[in-house]
């Protein structure tokens, strides 16, 4: 295949490096991967690493389709795809669970729900299987950027809002069992709000956080 | 060469499931003896916090050896079954067996002077297993810690159980009632009142993971009743 030669940043390749994080991000504007978003977003620090392993996953799941593009038979092409993302998903469960055994306790069953992430799979169709390995490891560091920025933006506000702690310190004082012995917010009659721990208002979040996208990006206002 | 014929489709998959097959046995073969021995260090880590010990994973081999003297291996009755190992007893297994074919491990602590047994828990939260640790006193009925975990709980809710505010409640109460009857400590919703000797908080908004760590604790600590009265 002949290719146009152009720089490793040219401006072309840099809109796939950010393109994702606002103009098309894959949570507020193409609402992909919502699920993962709702479900371990209760915390920041799994978030992050959540966002971390997603990186990891599609990065090279992206790279390596990028390179098989023109061996996959096109007639089973999903299943390869989802063959190399669920080896990759394995990879790295049995690696942090060698190496880095509180995190994988962490994420628990969040690692293996990688594979059902639609973002990954919406990447490898729609983009590593027409272009070369280079643009499609941008566009995986783009948009696996673009995931994490939005999950660790709600984890932030469930996590503050809904236990009062970011990464698990409490940063907004200790709640004791009387309001007298509880210092900082909760002396003065502050309550955590619970309601922040469940799914419903992570959808909320996201939702906020898509409006105030939308107010703010002239290029995502419909007609 | 065809793309789109059945021979390269089937020879690309054949490779490919070779390729992919292998690379991941190789992984889980060479992160295999890492990883059980993490869960190995993991397990005397939480056998030790619940008698006050806590000690970093690299030592926690070094302190269980220290710490605990014996680990037994007891038959439904209460008598000691020698021929078990009781740190390899997996516990998920023994609980599918009938109450008769079971054992039941036990590890006898000493710290400072004084003895201490400590219970290894197994049971059902609301998503998967939840399991734990719990040490009575000399008196084999003062709780003095109480450790727990859980595979896949709510996180922010039923999870909170291995947070040591919950397992924390468990210290000073009491399994056996005045008349020396068991009753176990339970956790209650809405709040246990403060001088119940046999009730802690449960976790709002994770009933049914605390009603399964009651569960759990009950289930089986009954099961050392001849033990706890004879020995």
């Amino acid at each position: 295949m002949a290719e146009e030669k152009e720089g490793l940043f040219s401006k072309k390749n840099r809109t796939l490096l950010i393109d994702p994080l606002d103009d098309n991000n894959p949570i507020t504007v193409q609402v992909l991967g919502i699920c993962s978003a709702l479900a371990i977003t209760v915390q920041l620090k799994p978030a992050i690493v959540m966002a971390l392993a997603v990186l990891f996953v599609l990065v090279f799941s992206n790279v390596i389709v990028s390179l098989l593009r023109n061996l996959i038979p096109n007639r089973i092409r999903i299943i390869v795809q989802l063959l190399i993302v669920a080896s990759l998903v394995i990879i790295v469960d049995q690696v942090l669970k060698a190496y880095a055994y509180d995190v994988s306790k962490e994420l628990s069953v969040f690692v293996g729900l990688i594979i059902t992430n639609c973002i990954i799979m919406g990447r490898l169709e729609a983009f590593a299987l027409a272009n070369g390995p280079w643009k499609a490891f941008l566009d995986g560091v783009g948009n696996s950027a673009g995931y994490g920025f939005i999950l660790i933006v709600v984890a932030f506000f469930r996590e503050l809002l809904g236990s009062g702690k970011l990464m698990g310190y409490e940063i907004l004082g200790h709640k004791a069992k009387t309001v007298a012995e509880s210092t900082g917010l909760y002396h003065f009659g502050y309550e955590n709000n619970g309601f922040m721990l469940l799914s419903p208002m992570a959808l909320i979040t996201v939702g906020i956080i898509i409006w105030i996208q939308r107010s703010k990006n002239r290029k995502l206002i419909e007609n | 060469m065809d793309r789109n014929s059945n021979i390269y489709t089937f020879t690309f998959a054949i490779i490919m499931i070779i390729i992919v097959a292998s690379g991941l046995a190789f992984t889980a073969t060479t992160l295999k003896p890492l990883q059980a021995e993490n869960v190995r260090k993991e397990k005397m880590q939480n056998i030790l916090s619940t008698i006050g010990v806590d000690v970093s994973r690299d030592d926690a081999s070094a302190k269980f050896d220290e710490f605990i003297k014996q680990q037994l291996a007891l038959n439904p009755d209460g008598t000691v079954n020698d021929k078990v190992d009781a740190f390899k007893l997996d516990l998920s297994k023994e609980v599918k067996k009938d109450h008769d074919n079971q054992n039941y491990p036990v590890y006898q602590a000493e710290k400072d002077g004084k003895t201490y047994y400590v219970i290894p828990l197994y049971g059902a939260g609301l998503w998967d297993a939840l399991w734990g640790y719990i040490a009575l006193d000399s008196d084999k009925n003062t709780i003095v810690g109480a450790s727990f975990d859980h595979k896949s709980e709510t996180p922010g809710l039923g999870a909170e159980i291995n947070q040591s505010w919950f397992e924390d409640q468990y210290i000073g109460k009491k399994i056996f009632d005045k008349n020396n009857e068991f009753v176990s400590v339970k956790a209650v919703k809405g709040g246990a009142n403060a001088d119940d000797i046999h009730g802690v908080d449960a976790i709002s908004g994770g009933t049914i993971t605390s009603d399964g760590v009651s569960m759990m604790v009950e289930e089986r600590l009954k099961n050392y009743i001849p033990y706890l009265k004879n020995n």
